[in-house]
């Protein structure tokens, strides 16, 4: 079937369009060229006057797996809020902070958003987050497969392993969890926390071990490098949310010399200790070091003011958070020798001056980095805030004086306190499109999404160009995935199931070996029955396993 | 999933020699092969043991290793068929499907109970509750109330089986000695020979609380007996308080509280404080008494106090049946654990209201699905609500319900997923025989395409 989306203004970073008006033609799901004239169209949009994208990808939300699902059991306080009756085209179930997984779908799509991606999936957990991610429909998925508190690996940096062994196990965990990244989380933290560590510095040694996170860190940042893995160690770093943790972050920027890494929710890891009140921005020092350093990305992970629940694999900081549980209930669990989950709710307030310096730090981080192709939209779904707020995010970026006056409603002496006042970039469509498209598909070897050349599958959003953004972002009036109409006007009008994105990196299978020898004597799970095959995602026929090509390996 | 997608499951392989091996290893061919299987993960508790050796042999399963006497009795219990049946005579399975249809579009407001299935049972039923109007809960309905109304009241720190076989020093079980429900708990992960931290398994300390308890299982193999203290396990709630004041550094004029002297709890608070990784473990199923939920509550409060001295965590054992499962599908699909209904189009969820023994009590509900394909567990009945029974072909029922339909057991009849006791482990479980049973995702499917 071939459609003709025809007239719109065409916003396409990564082919360089800014704009112009275009026709669009989607044949079998791919986008192609201008096809014969005597072709005929099966199916045409009048979308004169209308902005066209690809279709959104957000690179790092907690959409499944076992934290997130603790905490949908623990609040149902939270999904009175939001109660989803079924049609007799989609499913029931409840939205707010933590959606259940066919309406997190639903609203992904209404968002005009086509993949999503859990970033920090157990690997003892995967089966579950793969299965949840498979109930979560219409949207593309993907995972990224937490490491760097797992005993296996500590064991190997304690005994000095080469390096090369270190890429074969993380190869093989990416094969046996059906991934497309590796992320690491408080790198050693969470493990030390088992030992009764109660902090961890970058260079400070884990008890039982000896490493330090600056050698984790490293490390799997080689490993993940060497392997030829397209997007880079996706970094949840040492000391989150502790007031001063800005010089641990540019430590560890430092720390990486030339090794591609990208910095998650850097907003949280942001913070110095200045000012009357130990609390202040370190935005700007944090923003200088990204732009000097190319090999540097961010996602942002901002906060928004309400009701929200955290859910983390760092169990030493919700440990340490639980004293601002609101409302008071919390849970920590140390999990299978792998790493660990804590589940903690917070109520960020725009007139408590430290959640509300949180928002402006977050913001002034998207307005200082210089390139939108290394800063990425994010409020680390669900921690900062619900994805559902990123229109309203986006206007704060796109519209300088809708931010002051947001501004204005702040605790005072966190307005005061913030640099907000003194930046006036506003982003454009362009930019607001590469850091929400064009950026995250380069970033994680997507090559047929987040652009709109021929080739590309056709995820693609339209929106009517309206002056309030968070109006238009909030409700395009149409979203194609794959070539298939499945949002009109904000309804959904079609289910699909989306793909589940992997790579599938070379390594030396003799790993298995002393895997095989590990797992006998300590897990308590068989070797052959922890790795997911492909078979149970590609499940009764639903699934589809996308698997991206690597790089070709290079050798330190 | 059909047994032969095993064909399917492996990666790329390079080598021809090595495809060959490959395919040799797949569990399809072990089992039309003589050779026995192995690291088969056992359904028949939430341990989910996955280190059995089975042999099938011309459809007689037997357990060569590492079955304890409940895996043996249910593995090798020999394959019973038994057609479906309508008001007691037998009907084909087409008839029987499109009668559960009608009672279903007739009924206002049907119960969903009982659950024992697996990760795709759940995927099928949940929609079939949503479409329906129905209420969901499990046949351990009560044991998952009093877990998750702890988790929803204060949460918890806890801990995983493999964090125990590794870590733990000292382990406390509350109220229940774990073994009947979870046979091979201690050897699996108390009295290991390996781990990767010290002291060695064999010296770890093992304290009971409660009464009635088989505490041998807690004796070390080098003959160290646990230490047990016999209370009345409805008066827990005071003796954790009193430990709860211990380690706040006050002191206690009471010599004996719920009838356990107080210099006995005071050593047990020592030995806490002095622990390296302590475990304290409860069965929500075995804190059989009103306002149980709570006492749970001051054991978590009693792990996170602990803290404060050293790394300490709860184990709250999920319970079997499928009810781990059950409950994490019904959380992300609808966003509530179970005792959920859909009575008004969107999910609600009163973990009060909706237990299967009030509602058909009060006849809130006007059919009852029941659903058992791992063990004979037999539906409440209650005259003049009719009942839809999915179960094992070996179910006795005292009565003959409405529809009954045979099903196959997850793991042994046909592949699944299920979840572990703890709640975030999931295993994929294996078909091992040839079976003419349906599952209940299948069944349940049909009869929501012929509402
Ligand atoms: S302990 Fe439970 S899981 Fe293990 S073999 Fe026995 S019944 Fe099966
Ligand atoms: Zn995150």
């Amino acid at each position: 079937m071939l459609i003709r989306l025809i007239g719109g203004k065409v916003y396409d970073p990564a082919n360089e369009v800014d704009g112009e008006v275009r026709d669009i033609f989607i044949d079998n799901g791919k986008i192609v060229a201008t096809p014969p004239h005597d072709r005929r169209i099966d199916k045409s949009y009048d979308i004169r006057d209308r902005v066209v994208m690809a279709g959104g990808i957000d690179i790092h939300t907690h959409i499944g797996g076992g934290k997130v699902n603790i905490a949908r059991m623990m609040f149902p306080e939270d999904h009175r809020n939001d109660p989803v009756s079924r049609t007799t085209r989609t499913r029931a179930g409840c939205g707010h902070v933590l959606p259940s997984t066919p309406i997190a779908g639903y609203r992904y799509a209404q968002m005009g958003y086509t993949a999503c991606f859990e970033p920090a999936m157990l690997p003892i957990n995967a089966r579950q987050a793969h299965m949840e991610m498979a109930d979560t429909p219409i949207v593309d998925k993907g995972a990224y497969a937490l490491l760097g508190n797992d005993d296996f690996l500590l064991r190997m940096f304690a005994a000095n392993k080469d390096q090369q062994i270190i890429n074969d196990y993380v190869a093989w965990i990416i094969h046996a969890t059906q991934s497309i990244a590796i992320k690491v989380v408080n790198p050693g933290g969470i493990s030390a926390f088992k030992f009764n560590q109660r902090k961890l510095d970058l260079d400070e040694p884990h008890r039982h071990y000896g490493t330090t996170p600056r050698q984790i860190l490293r490390q799997l940042a080689q490993a993940v490098y060497e392997l030829g893995v397209p997007h880079p160690l996706h970094v949840h770093g040492c000391n989150l949310g502790i007031p001063g943790n800005v010089e641990t972050t540019l430590d560890t920027i430092e720390a990486m010399e030339d090794l591609p890494i990208h910095l998650t929710h850097i907003q949280f890891h942001s913070y110095d200790n200045e000012g009357d009140r130990r609390f202040s921005s370190g935005a700007p020092r944090v923003a200088e070091a990204v732009n000097r350093n190319s090999n540097v990305s961010v996602d942002v992970g901002q906060v928004m003011y309400g009701q929200t629940v955290t859910a983390s694999g760092d169990t030493m900081s919700q440990y340490r958070n639980h004293l601002l549980a609101d409302p008071n209930k919390w849970m920590c669990m140390d999990i299978e020798c792998d790493a660990g989950c804590g589940v903690v709710p917070f109520h960020y307030r725009e007139r408590n001056f430290v959640n509300a310096l949180q928002w402006a730090i977050g913001l002034e981080i998207f307005l200082l980095i210089g390139d939108p192709w290394r800063v990425f939209l994010t409020t680390d779904h669900p921690n900062g805030g619900p994805f559902t707020t990123y229109p309203h995010l986006i206007r704060l970026l796109m519209d300088r004086s809708f931010r002051s006056h947001m501004l204005s409603q702040i605790n005072k002496s966190a307005a005061e306190a913030s640099h907000l006042t003194s930046i006036n970039r506003e982003y454009s469509l362009y930019e607001i499109a590469i850091m929400t498209r064009a950026a995250p598909a380069r970033s994680l070897g997507l090559k047929d999404r987040g652009h709109l050349g021929p080739g590309a599958s056709a995820d693609i959003t339209v929106y009517k160009d309206q002056v309030n953004k968070e109006k238009m972002f909030a409700k395009p009036e149409y979203v194609f995935k794959d070539g298939e109409l499945v949002v009109q006007n904000g309804k959904i009008v079609k289910i699909t199931q989306g793909a589940t994105h992997c790579v599938k990196p070379d390594y030396d299978k003799t790993i298995e070996r002393s895997l095989k020898r590990y797992f006998d004597r300590y897990h308590t799970v068989a070797l052959d029955n922890f790795k997911l095959r492909a078979e149970e995602i590609k499940g009764n026929g639903s699934g589809v396993l996308a698997i991206h090509p690597c790089r070709t390996a290079k050798h330190a | 999933m059909d047994g032969l997608n095993y064909l399917t499951y492996q990666e790329p392989i390079d080598s021809i020699a090595e495809q060959r091996k490959a395919i040799m290893q797949q569990p399809k061919f072990r089992r039309l092969s003589t050779l026995p299987l192995i690291n088969v993960p056992c359904p028949f508790c939430s341990l989910l043991c996955d280190d059995l050796v089975i042999h099938n042999r011309a459809g007689q399963l037997r357990v060569e290793k590492h079955g304890c006497p409940k895996a043996i009795a249910e593995f090798e219990r020999p394959p019973t068929i038994c057609a479906p049946r309508i008001r007691g005579s037998d009907a084909t399975m087409e008839d029987a499907v499109a009668h559960i249809a009608s009672m279903l579009r007739a009924a206002k407001r049907p119960l969903y109970s009982g659950l024992g299935t697996d990760v795709a049972g759940m995927r099928a039923v949940l929609p079939l509750a949503e479409r329906t109007g129905g209420v969901l809960d499990h046949m351990h309905g009560e044991g998952i109330m009093r877990h998750t109304l702890a988790l929803q009241d204060s949460g918890w720190m806890s801990t995983t089986l493999t964090e125990i076989k590794n870590r733990a020093d000292l382990l406390i079980f509350v109220g229940t000695d774990v073994i009947h429900d979870y046979p091979r708990f201690f050897e699996r992960v108390v009295w290991n020979q390996h781990s990767l931290f010290g002291p060695k398994p064999e010296r770890r300390e093992i304290v009971y609380l409660g009464r009635q308890l088989n505490t041998a299982p807690g004796r070390s193999p080098k003959g160290r007996n646990p230490l047990h203290i016999d209370c009345d396990i409805r008066q827990l709630a005071q003796i954790i308080a009193l430990i709860r004041t211990l380690l706040k550094g006050n002191s206690i004029k009471a010599r004996r509280v719920a009838g356990v002297p107080t210099s006995v709890l005071w050593t047990l608070a020592e030995r806490m404080k002095n622990a390296r990784y302590g475990v304290l473990i409860w069965s929500p199923a075995s804190l059989d008494f009103p306002h149980a939920d709570i006492v749970i509550q001051v054991l978590c409060n009693l792990v996170t106090d602990l803290n404060n001295f050293t790394r300490f965590s709860g184990l709250s054992l999920g319970g079997n049946d499928g009810s781990v499962t059950a409950t994490n599908v019904c959380t992300w699909q609808s966003g509530y654990p179970l005792r959920t209904s859909f009575g008004r189009g969107y999910p609600e969820y009163d973990p009060w209201r909706y237990s299967t023994d009030r509602l058909l009590a009060h006849r809130a509900v006007d059919v009852l699905i029941w659903i058992s394909s791992f063990s004979a567990r037999i539906p409440p009945v209650v005259p003049k609500i009719p009942i839809v029974v999915l179960a094992v072909p070996h179910l006795k029922l005292r009565q003959e319900p409405e529809v009954f339909i045979p099903v196959a057991t997850p793991g042994v009849d046909h592949d699944g997923q299920l979840f572990r006791c703890d709640g975030v482990v999931a295993l994929s479980v294996r078909r091992l025989r040839n079976s003419p049973l349906p599952s209940v995702a299948k069944i349940v499917a049909a009869i929501y395409e012929s509402l």
